[in-house]
Order: structure tokens, then C-alpha cells, then sequence
């Protein structure tokens, strides 16, 4: 049967790998090509690369005017995609048709879509049409308000209002192949992951949902593997500051008969 | 040198960085009538079955595909929808037909899967049922990465070199004399992935 994967999620902002916390501070980790050959290394299962740039003038349209860093995401994508044979995921700032089109086609297996799915839900449908549903996972932000698990968008801004299972079944019917989960409440804060509504986001939908946000240490990926179905484990922090933690991680996991590769 | 046929269904990229990492001659091949210039080809695939046909026979690529395995019988490879697009026909959106170079029938894992998500996505295992030389460095039970919807049957279960669970046993390679093709990613399933691209070369 198909194994569980373990995700790290790599954060880029403006041309930088970068830690997250509460989705406001970010410090900065290091080259991005450095990062992506340490992991072909460590051969993970997959890759999700999310740019957060929020620099206003960041713009792909007017790369000639800033040459000094990797000045479009897909010169990043060609680059990481000649190192790593591995499933490379994209997103971040994605809002048409034709920055999916640019993805793919520099390398990118599968764009993540995130407040631009929200936003204009014809994407969801035009992109699974064209690369299948598989290339299509749909990044999801929450905040639990009320006891209900409220969808954020515009970088965890902005509340939906409406909660993840109604969005994830909207989702589903608009062809899309994955669900990205990020609890925003536990982003960079290593109390561990949201079981309890990561839980239910995999009972009700038939897409492989990958979990994400708290991560304090290699148990609490036993953790969410033993009580969810959850196809992939994802964490970003936990991964950049201990020694070989990648490797350690799928040991642990595997010393708990969880199926992983 | 070893042509990567783009029919404008992308996945291009990794499968030609691939080859480059391996040291082996590879190009992207753009118009059909220069497929004959190359001795062996490989169909890649990402997207909807419908779309793919539809671009392939605009294309005229049915065609220069056809008189390469059959006529010339060089070695051609397909890749994820690149396998499923060699079979007789797609269930994928409505039935649609392949290329009907090996004959079998392409489904929807939602007619069949119950506790599992629908998309097969990730690594799984192969099990070998019939020997091909695109194998040959591997261990049974090595896994890949698999990212589809939809799974082939061959009518021929010789015609099968693996075989792969997902709540069902699918077939997850294929030979038919000249014709390989794999369900999974080589390109995408790291060391045991590149094997099978650096024996398709040796062939």
C-alpha cells in the first residue's frame, strides 16, 4: 500500500529560504539551491516550496528590475528541478492560469493554490482540466474561532469565514487533487499538530490531505500518523536547525510501524 | 540520442534535467516528423487523458508514434499518462480512445477505492510478474512515486512487468516487445527511478 510521506516545507521570501513563525516572523535560512541539494541528499519524499514574498514592487512581470537576487520564482524552479529528482511543489502568489503554465513548464510537478483558488474558483477547474487534478493541491490556512476551523486567506490575513470541511468539499467538486492543511494558530510553535481537525478534514474527503503546522519534535509525527489517515506529513521549522533531522525522523517513524519509505 | 516527445502537456522539464543528470544525450522533440531522427523516444505525461489524445492527433503525433514502434520497432518509453495514453481506451472524463498499441483499459480508481483517497499519491511498491530489462537493477518491493487518478489493465497479463496495490492490483509497468512504460515517475523516484532511465538507454 502507498506510504505515508514525510514533507518539508521550504518558505522563500525574496529569494531566500526563510523560518516562519506566526506567519509574520521570518529569519532567514539560507541559499535556496544549498538547501534543495541537502535534501536530495537526505532523499526525502517531496518538497512543497511556498513563496512568501510580500514585497509589493516583487513582481514577475518586471524581473529587470531586480537582478540581484533570483529574481522570478521560476528561475528558482529550473534550478532546484536540476538537482532534485524528487516531487517539487510550488506556490505562493499563483492567481492565473498562465503563472501555473510557467510552473510546470520550468519544473514544478504540482502548484500549490491558496487565496487565488479562493478568490477565483474557475482556476481550480480550468488548471485540473489542463494538468490533471493530481498537479492541483489546494493550500489551505486556518484559524480555530468559535471551536470551527476558519479558512484565512491573502497569507492568513483574512478570515473566509467559512470552515475548512465546507471548503475542502467545494474543493473536491471543483477538481482538485490535494489539500494542503496549515494551521495558522500552531505555525512555528512546536506544540504539536491539530489532530483533532486534521482528523476530520481526512474523514470527509476522499483527497489526500497533507498536514501541517506545530511540529516540536519527531513524535509528533508519530503522533498525527497514529491518529489520522493523513497521506503526507508536513513540517518546515523542525527540519532547519537539527543535524540530519530528516533521515532521524523516518527512523523514529519506522521504528513505530508507521508505513513510511 | 533519445527524443522527449512535448505535445503540450508539460512534465518536459524533469524528465529531460534526468537524462542531463545522467550523462545522457536527450531532446526535446517538437515536431513529429523529426521523431524518426531518434532511436528511441519517450512519451511523458501529465494531465487529462482527453486533452493528451486531443493534442496528439492535432499534432499528427498518433501517427509518427505508430510508424516508430511498429514499423521502425524502436524502443519508446511511456511515462505516467505517457503509459496509460498506449492502451485502447480511458474512462477518464467519458471514454475516450488511446493509441491502441497495447491493448487494455484505463479506469477510474473512484469506481473501486473505498477507504483510500482517491488520487494515488506517493510511494508504493512494485511487484514483478513478468521480467523487463528497464528493470534489471532493481529489488522487488522498491518503491516509486505514483501520482494519478486513473490505473491500467492490460488484457495480457504477459504483457505486465509489475504490479502494484492500492486497496486493488493494478499494473503499475508494462512491456510489449519495443514498448515500456511505467505508471510511476522514474524521474520523480530518485536512484530507483534513474536505474530504469539509464537501462531504457542501454537498450
Amino acid at each position: 500500500m502507498v506510504k505515508t510521506r514525510l514533507i518539508p516545507v521550504l518558505y522563500i521570501k525574496n529569494g531566500l529560504i526563510v523560518r516562519s513563525e506566526d506567519f509574520v516572523n521570518h529569519k532567514i535560512i539560507g541559499n535556496i539551491i544549498n538547501e534543495a541539494e541537502r535534501y536530495n541528499q537526505w532523499n526525502v519524499d517531496e518538497l512543497i516550496y511556498i513563496d512568501i514574498s510580500r514585497d509589493d514592487s516583487y513582481d514577475l512581470r518586471r524581473d529587470d528590475l531586480k537582478v540581484d537576487s533570483y529574481n522570478s520564482i521560476d528561475e528558482v524552479i529550473k534550478r532546484i528541478s536540476k538537482v532534485c529528482f524528487m516531487p517539487l511543489a510550488f506556490g505562493g502568489k499563483i492567481r492565473t492560469l498562465e503563472e501555473i503554465d510557467t510552473r510546470i513548464k520550468n519544473g514544478a510537478d504540482k502548484v500549490t493554490l491558496n487565496t487565488g483558488a479562493f478568490l477565483n474558483r474557475s482556476l481550480i477547474k480550468e488548471a485540473s482540466k489542463k494538468y490533471g487534478s493530481q498537479c492541483i493541491i489546494i493550500s489551505i490556512d486556518y484559524k480555530v474561532v468559535d471551536k470551527d476551523p476558519i479558512v484565512f486567506i491573502e497569507n492568513g490575513t483574512k478570515s473566509t469565514g467559512i470552515t475548512i470541511f465546507d471548503w475542502i468539499k467545494e474543493c473536491e467538486q471543483l477538481g482538485a487533487g490535494e489539500i494542503f492543511l496549515n494551521s495558522i494558530d500552531r505555525d512555528g510553535k512546536a506544540n504539536g499538530y491539530d489532530v483533532e481537525n486534521i482528523k476530520k478534514a481526512v474523514q470527509s474527503t476522499k483527497l489526500p490531505v497533507i498536514a501541517c503546522g506545530g511540529a516540536g519534535d519527531f513524535y509528533d509525527f508519530v503522533d498525527l500518523a497514529e491518529e489520522t489517515n493523513v497521506s503526507a506529513i508536513a513540517a518546515g521549522n523542525i527540519f532547519h536547525f537539527t543535524e540530519a533531522s530528516y533521515p532521524r525522523a523516518k527512523k523514529l517513524l519506522k521504528k513505530n510501524k508507521i508505513n513510511v519509505r | 540520442m533519445i527524443g522527449i516527445i512535448d505535445y503540450g502537456m508539460g512534465n518536459l522539464a524533469s524528465v529531460k534535467n534526468a537524462f542531463d543528470y545522467l550523462g545522457i544525450l536527450s531532446q526535446i522533440v517538437d515536431d513529429p516528423d523529426d521523431l524518426k531522427n531518434f532511436d528511441k523516444a519517450i512519451l511523458p505525461g501529465v494531465g487529462a487523458f482527453g486533452r493528451a489524445m486531443e493534442n496528439l492527433k492535432q499534432n499528427h503525433y498518433d501517427e509518427a508514434i505508430l510508424d516508430f514502434t511498429q514499423s521502425a520497432k524502436k524502443p519508446f518509453l511511456g511515462i505516467c499518462l505517457g503509459m496509460q495514453l498506449l492502451l485502447d481506451s480511458s474512462m477518464e472524463h467519458g471514454k475516450h480512445d488511446g493509441l491502441g498499441l497495447v491493448q487494455g483499459t484505463v479506469y477510474d480508481f473512484n469506481d473501486v477505492i473505498k477507504d483510500s483517497p482517491i488520487q494515488h499519491v506517493g510511494w508504493n511498491s512494485i511487484s514483478k510478474n513478468s521480467s523487463s530489462p528497464i528493470l534489471n537493477q532493481l529489488d522487488d518491493g522498491e518503491s516509486f512515486y505514483f501520482v494519478h487518478r486513473f490505473y491500467c489493465m492490460l488484457n495480457t497479463i504477459e504483457e505486465v512487468s509489475t504490479l502494484t496495490d492500492y486497496e486493488i492490483s493494478f499494473h503499475s509497468t508494462l512491456q510489449k516487445d519495443n514498448i515500456f512504460a511505467t505508471q510511476f515517475h522514474p524521474e520523480k523516484s530518485q536512484k530507483a527511478g534513474l536505474s530504469i532511465f539509464k537501462e531504457f538507454a542501454k537498450l
